[in-house]
């Protein structure tokens, strides 16, 4: 190996020892001070600010420039920090998200907060840091200014419309203050987080002692420093709930203080690689494992299903758990974790698992339903017929009879595919014990579930088990059920040592739970005046090698393939069904968005038999107070999907007739509308699902909030504090949040199945009435008083009398507080019997929605040009996230209907795997419907699935009502859409021949 | 044991080369995610630190672009007419953030049969410029790519820049990308046109597809059917009766076969008429 001339090196050797590459001093700025690292010249730009200047604010979704969610500036200039070596930053001046705020938050910081453009936040630093690049340039940004400035940033949550406003709008949110803010002197850091103003990035991440209780919200808010000055919109006593205040987590999601799974990993942490099969269906055996550890010095070990202490079997549904944490002799799907190695993190990052001794033999595996049900199919789990998972079947009336007797029927057939969460944050978290105490701190949906599994396949008793959730960058079902958790906790339980991971995107999407692939096929019919008389319905469910959550599919279908239509006879099966396939699980909708599809789109066939209006069959069909559902639960009040239609009335008349404008004078572009609606119960279906909220007034005066329903985005924070604040009538502005963390709040169930708003919201009231209700007899008035918290004086007015209750004199309780109610709340529920009769949910939700979109007929190609979504939520607790909720929905049925197609071994990236850019959402009109529910907190009702169910249909029956070929493998591509025409229009030439 | 270097002249980096087998630093758009998270085991030469690399010149006869020339380099480059499909194709290269630092030579040297930059490129009759410590020597890009992943690189040679002969940089263009999202998205098929008219007559077409066969083609019967026609409407007829034989499309996530052909006529003949500047709706990527 031969010198290079040092002048050539730009202070950089060449010549390294060993397998990786010699370290190397290398100076550059960031957010306007001097730094200096020692790392290899290759390492990835965003490595170095996140692991060696603990500058945790830019993230990393992808390490491919496929998400954007590591944007940095370089010299002023946009690039992902994943994409840069370290060596090129060298003598340039690097801004991340921690450096945007001098002082006090940025315009644009301050807009995404007053717009609610930050949802789940992993996103939002590359999102500010790009929009910093663009208003440098352009103060006034067009939208299409703002979308191709920010094209290359995904986000999951927010469905980009707040964020496009959030970016126009920054001007408004300049102060005079704001441009003459002190710029921090070379040499000091700017704030790096919420609220510790001048604070250094600390050379090192806390000790896990010390870092216990991280995870978002243990949650006191941050003292306010960065965002004086900025409207927080707070309610006053009483009417917190409907109004829109800033989330109250929102300004750490701003500021780069976020912490993520990733973000608070302990230097001294074990790093985790997972060795997984690279098959669909193999058996192994392992090679000599001790003796490899031996041979790469900084591994510490390597560990297998043979170190399992527990029962190596977890699942979020008790009765059908079946998934190792680590495969056992053979795995049955690709990407199936097998082994654990863990090492110091430098010598992780030089080691090559190819020489991992492990030894393949690949087996036979199907991917299909049809295969897996094939006479002779070879049984994924032996106790499984048929590798039938299990079904649902709801019957009502006499289906065969109505559909014979029907004035018209129609019939028809559609598939779906596999379609991947994509949350930005891959799963991420570390691990370490606490005495005797395993402590997992992770991103999360249900931390409670985590820690039973957990405790399970490790030995552990459930309270030697600690869940801390951290922020969890979107989650939309997928992490409902554990990923790294057992794992990591494997490794910090045998080794003594923390021990951290962070997943891949590639693992991340290998290997954690899909959208259920669906074959479906129904028939519906209608009598001569346009009523609908039966339906029937069969859905078959690719459930993939684990049952996860394809129980709950299988039975949420039938109960809800009838749409919020009244259908008297009925009959519909959900079956799951085991393959090779990825696992499939809880994704928006448990199986109800594809099962709307098929009615929806059969709706819009009936209508054209009927030559009725599309909208007004759907009014003649649709639910109301005092239907009976296809359950037969009649629904006594609370029914608002008539509402939401009528709502869509003069959209729909509009639409139709600018659609017909535009066609009349255009010919290769055809615009079409579609509609469709949606209702989805909340909750578990027909099984327990508490939610406990504790609330507690502090000797401080501060009213203690343990917040359990984990907030991954939609604004469980915000909404939850919302309703208890004017059930116990203080002030939002008092309440501190605790957080989900299992050793701190009770359990509010999982952030799943709309339930948070409902459930959780419903137990808050309770809470807060509960907390008043002790309070009110403590100081012996009536419940006309009212409450008023004065420093550490709580005042009670009743009429003229007033009585001052001086906290600091009160008994203060183990939990801190000198007032305290602790309420649970468990919706009322009644099992379905043999024909899936009964009362499956204590609530439900309801909308519906326009799609307006324009087909390029030689291409196939879709331009939406507008979504209109009338939602009943009863009560809109935020209308803000209300309105939030509903766009991200919205694009994740854009993605759905359009380009998500996850195919196993081709699509494990977020370049193959497509989800909607910036520039893929139209403009979305809400409408807020309020028909409330008297089961609900304040009459609410959940919100987060229905959202997405609509959009799918409104989108393919729009794309019919343009082109006239109704697309039946879904997403609609422009291979698919165009081969539909060219298919119809050979028909009509072949007619036309005729 | 592996090396890494960043010499900041091209004498220094030449003389790396010719020592052994490197693999080339640049803009790290394609170097990183190839990557993955597996470790270093290639010897690693950084061009980032050669200056004279990038930029845009102007000689007698060429265009020169640097090497190490990034998209937005040349976005923000007054350049002629003729580069109009190169610069409309810059703006879809992956993102604005790959854009401001993934170079053009970088493009042709992964050598995807999707890389946005190379149909732009062929219209231009663009060269590329090869150097070793041995010699210098110039290759037409369509025998620089070789195929899906292979270009004609011999060892020791590296990429020094992209010429554009004077004489091919006459006239308009227009560049249609085809994809399944706004955004961020590699194309299903792609094309850029560059014609030349005089007195409403086509005198030269340069047609050239993306994503349709191993390496972007020249359209040469496209070309010859559209020289010699009036510059106008009727031209996208003529192109969609002309011979497309270069064109051999795989199906795969992105799209069918037959749908990639089907669209490819049809960007063809969208290219042609925005070239004319008949249309400006060349933005054709979905959505």
């Amino acid at each position: 190996m031969s010198q290079v001339r040092s002048e050539a090196i730009e202070a950089l050797p060449d010549l390294v020892p060993g397998f990786g590459l010699e370290r190397a001093d290398i100076a550059f700025a960031v957010n306007g001070a001097a730094v200096s690292v020692n790392v290899p010249p290759l390492r990835r730009l965003s490595q170095v600010l996140r692991d060696e200047l603990q500058l945790t604010g830019t993230k990393v979704g992808c390490d491919a420039g496929d998400c954007g969610a590591c944007t940095v500036l370089v010299d002023g200039d946009a690039v992902c920090a994943c994409l840069m070596p370290a060596a090129s930053a060298a003598g340039t001046s690097v801004t991340t998200v921690e450096g945007l705020a001098n002082g006090r938050l940025s315009a644009l910081q301050a807009s995404f907060l007053a717009h609610g453009a930050a949802q789940c936040g992993i996103c939002t630093p590359a999102l500010l840091v790009a929009g910093t690049a663009l208003l440098e340039t352009k103060s006034n940004p067009t939208e299409v200014e703002v979308q191709d400035a920010l094209g290359g940033i995904l986000c999951r949550c927010t469905g980009y419309r707040k964020i496009i406003a959030a970016v126009m709008d920054a001007g408004r949110f300049q102060t005079s203050t704001d441009g003459a803010a002190p710029h921090p002197p070379a040499g000091t850091f700017s704030p790096y987080n919420d609220g510790e103003k001048g604070q250094a990035p600390a050379p090192a991440t806390p000790s896990p002692r010390h870092s216990r209780g991280e995870g978002k919200g243990e949650g006191q808010r941050q003292p306010d420093s960065l965002d004086f000055g900025l409207d927080r919109r707070m309610p006053t006593k009483g009417n917190a709930v409907g109004a829109s205040p800033v989330r109250l987590d929102g300004v750490p999601k701003v500021t780069g203080g976020e912490k993520f799974g990733g973000d608070s990993f302990p230097t001294d942490a074990l790093a985790v690689l997972v060795v997984r099969s690279p098959h669909y269906h193999a058996s192994f055996v392992f090679g000599d494992l001790d003796g490899w550890v031996k041979k790469h010095p900084g591994i510490v070990g390597v560990f297998t299903a043979a170190d399992i202490p527990g029962k190596n079997c977890f699942g979020v549904i008790g009765p059908f758990a079946d998934q190792p944490a680590l495969a056992e002799g053979f795995a049955r799907l690709r990407g199936e974790a097998v082994a654990l190695v863990a090492g110091e993190r430098e010598a992780m990052l030089d080691l090559d698992l190819s020489d991992f001794p492990v030894r393949w033999t690949e087996l036979p595996h199907f991917l299909q339903p049809g295969d897996a049900q094939a006479e002779g199919a070879a049984l994924i789990h032996a106790n499984r017929p048929d590798n039938l998972l299990t079904k649902g079947f709801v019957e009502r009336g006499d289906p065969e009879a109505a559909l014979a007797g029907a004035a018209f029927t129609v019939s028809g057939a559609i598939d779906t595919s596999y379609v991947e969460h994509a949350y930005i944050e891959p799963e991420a978290g570390h691990a370490y014990m606490d005495g005797d105490t395993l402590v997992v701190v992770a991103c999360t949906q249900a931390p409670y579930m985590d820690r039973d599994d957990t405790a399970k396949v490790l030995g552990l008793a459930v309270d030697k088990v600690r869940i801390v959730p951290t922020a969890t960058g979107g989650g939309f079902g997928s992490k409902l059920d554990v990923s790294l958790q057992p794992l990591i906790g494997l490794v910090a339980l045998k080794t003594g040592r923390p021990a951290a991971l962070a997943y891949t995107r590639n693992e991340s999407m290998m290997s954690t739970t899909k959208r259920h692939p669906s074959e479906m096929k129904a028939t519906i019919g209608a009598d001569a005046e346009g009523r609908v008389t039966g339906m029937v319905f069969t859905g078959d469910f690719n459930t993939g090698a684990y049952a996860s959550w394809g129980p709950t599919v299988a039975n949420r279908v039938p109960v809800h393939a009838s749409g919020p239509y009244a259908t008297p006879n009925y009959r519909a099966e959900g079956r799951a069904i085991h393959t090779n396939g990825p696992i499939s699980g809880a994704f928006r909708g448990f199986g109800v968005p594809q099962a709307t599809i098929m009615q929806e789109t059969l709706y819009d066939e009936l209508a054209g038999k009927l030559s009725m209006d599309r909208l007004d069959f759907r009014l003649k069909n649709c639910l109301r107070n005092g239907s009976e559902t296809v359950t037969g639960q009649r629904l006594e009040s609370g029914v608002g999907i008539f509402e939401c239609l009528d709502a869509l009335r003069p959209h729909w008349a509009r639409a139709t007739a600018d659609a017909d404008t535009f066609n009349s004078s255009n010919t290769s572009k055809k615009r079409g509308v579609g509609i469709a609606s949606c209702w989805y119960g909340c909750g578990n279906t027909s099984l327990p699902n508490p939610s406990t909220i504790r609330v507690g007034i502090a000797p401080a005066g501060e009213v203690i909030l343990h917040q359990g329903a984990v907030d991954i985005g939609q604004g469980s924070n915000t909404v939850i504090t919302q309703i208890c604040a004017d059930a116990l009538g203080l002030p939002l502005e008092r309440f501190r949040l605790k957080s989900a963390d299992t050793a701190i709040s009770p359990d509010a169930g999982k952030t799943s199945a709309s339930r948070q708003t409902f459930v959780t919201g419903k137990a808050a009231e309770k809470a807060g009435r509960a907390l008043r209700e002790k309070i009110l007899r403590f100081a012996n008035v009536s419940e006309n008083a009212a409450l008023q918290l004065d420093g550490a004086a709580l005042v009670i007015r009743e009429g003229e009398a007033t009585r001052r209750i001086d906290l600091a004199t009160l008994d203060v309780d183990a939990g801190g507080f000198v007032f305290r109610a602790e309420e649970t709340y468990d919706p009322p529920t009644l099992p379905l019997d043999a024909k899936g009769q009964g009362k499956p949910y204590a609530l439900y939700g309801y909308g519906a929605q326009i799609a307006e979109l324009e087909v390029d007929l030689k291409l196939g190609t879709v331009k939406l040009l507008k979504i209109t979504a009338a939602h009943d939520v009863g009560k809109a607790i935020n209308p803000l996230l209300v309105e939030g909720q509903i766009e991200g929905g919205i694009a994740q049925g854009i993605g759905m209907a359009l380009m998500e197609e996850y195919i196993p071994g081709r699509t494990e990236n977020l370049h193959d795997y497509l989800i909607p850019t910036i520039g893929d959402v139209p403009p979305i009109e809400h409408i807020l419907i309020e028909v409330p529910d008297p089961e609900g907190p304040f009459g609410a009702k959940g919100l987060g699935e229905h959202v997405l169910i609509p959009t799918a249909p409104a989108i393919l029956n729009a794309i019919r009502h343009a082109t006239g070929v109704l697309i039946t493998k879904v997403p609609a591509t422009p291979t698919r859409i165009r081969a539909g025409i060219r298919e119809k229009d050979g028909i009509r030439d072949k007619e036309a021949r005729a | 044991m592996i090396r890494y270097a960043k010499p900041t002249t091209l004498d220094e980096a030449l003389a790396l080369l010719s020592e052994g087998a490197w693999r080339v630093l640049a803009g790290g758009t394609d170097f990183y995610p190839a990557q993955g998270a597996k470790p270093f085991r290639d010897n690693v030469l950084d061009i980032n630190g050669l200056a004279c690399l990038r930029g845009i010149a102007e000689t007698e006869s060429h265009w020169v672009l640097g090497a190490r020339t990034t998209w937005t380099d040349l976005v923000r480059h007054p350049l002629p007419a003729a580069f109009d499909a190169l610069k409309q194709a810059a703006r879809e290269v992956g993102s604005l953030q790959i854009q401001n630092v993934a170079s053009i030579a970088g493009n042709l040297c992964n050598a995807s049969p999707a890389a946005d930059g190379v149909p732009g490129l062929l219209v231009l009759d663009a060269e590329v410029e090869l150097r070793s410590v041995a010699a210098t020597r110039y290759l037409p890009l369509q025998r620089f790519i070789l195929g899906n992943r292979r270009t004609a690189l011999l060892p020791g040679e590296m990429v020094t820049a992209i010429r554009i002969p004077k004489r091919a940089s006459a006239g308009t263009s227009a560049f249609v990308k085809l994809g399944a999202r706004r955004y961020l998205v590699i194309s299903i098929a792609m094309v850029a046109a560059r014609l030349v008219v005089d007195n409403g007559i086509v005198t030269e077409a340069a047609v050239s597809v993306g994503s349709c066969s191993a390496v972007a083609a020249r359209l040469a019967g496209v070309e010859a059917v559209l020289r010699g026609k009036p510059a106008g409407p009727a031209l996208a007829d003529a192109v969609l009766s002309a011979p497309m034989a270069e064109l051999w499309p795989i199906a795969d996530v992105r799209g069918s076969a037959e749908y990639r052909l089907d669209a490819a006529r049809e960007l063809v003949a969208r290219a042609v008429l925005g070239a004319c500047g008949l249309t400006n709706d060349n933005s054709m990527v979905a959505a």
